[in-house]
């Protein structure tokens, strides 16, 4: 079965992200596909290549990051709600001339519309967070 | 886009308007499903309902005017908007209080509808 998720809380608050982490890594050792991770809202932080965890807490970006490589799942990051929080590619951070890109290279920033073209294609999308 | 094979989508907003950027995001994601061309449907549950006030003005807070966002909805054709019915009897609101061309949906509706779409994107 193909799966896609909406990731909608931040990897800083709450089990959100971390139980879709958890989740997406289940859905492909049970023999499924996951599709695409589409992040959205807050739940766009999980991208944030800057942020620091505290020593005795897990790195949520690498985990997702790490995730995304090994598995060759998309990570897509909206881009409005991404560039209203300070997540930038490199070719966004030349648009909007920011010093630096802020977003882990495993992530992509892109639109709405592949959020509507993951739900095209699988068979099941499972939100988190909300 | 892959346009085949539509698949109908269900957004459910349970968040009141203006105190978390998910409820404007949640009809955003309608909108853009809307554009694409695909079935889309919005299901105003909880605090949610808060969303089909008429009168709003959001001028004070400097936050865009949401009632204004759902007011363009049948420009994209985004026609199919229900309303749980039991949320509006809590806030005292009657169907005929709302502008919109609403659906009120008892709990047998809208486990119905929930059964209807292929995918149920819960904000």
């Amino acid at each position: 079965m193909i799966y896609s998720l909406l990731v909608l809380s931040s990897p800083c608050s709450g089990q959100g992200s971390g139980t879709a982490l958890r989740f997406a890594e289940s859905v492909i050792n049970r023999g499924h596909q996951i599709h695409r991770v589409f992040f959205l809202d807050e739940g766009t932080l999980a991208g944030a290549v800057s942020m620091v965890s505290p020593q005795d807490e897990s790195d949520s970006v690498q985990l997702w990051a790490d995730f995304g490589t090994q598995h060759t799942v998309e990570l897509i990051l909206c881009v409005s709600s991404a560039l209203r929080r300070g997540l930038l590619d490199s070719s966004e951070a030349t648009r909007y001339e920011k010093t630096a890109a802020t977003i882990h290279p495993v992530f992509e920033i892109s639109g709405l519309g592949q959020l509507v073209d993951a739900a095209l294609v699988s068979d099941r999308m499972i939100t988190f967070g909300g | 886009m892959t346009p085949s094979n539509n698949r109908s989508l269900l957004v459910i907003v349970r968040h009141s308007p203006y105190g978390s950027s998910l409820a404007r995001t949640s009809l955003e994601v309608a909108l853009s499903s809307a554009t694409f061309e695909q079935a889309v449907a919005l299901l105003f549950m909880g605090d949610g309902v808060l969303h089909l006030l008429p009168d709003q003005d959001s001028s004070g807070i400097e936050a865009r005017n949401i009632a204004k966002l759902i007011a363009s909805f049948p420009l994209y054709e985004l026609d199919n908007l229900y309303v749980d019915e039991a949320a509006l009897s809590q806030y005292g609101l009657a169907l005929s209080d709302l502008p919109q061309n609403l659906q009120a949906v008892d709990d047998e509706a809208m486990h119905e509808l929930l059964c209807q779409h292929d995918h149920c994107l819960g904000f």
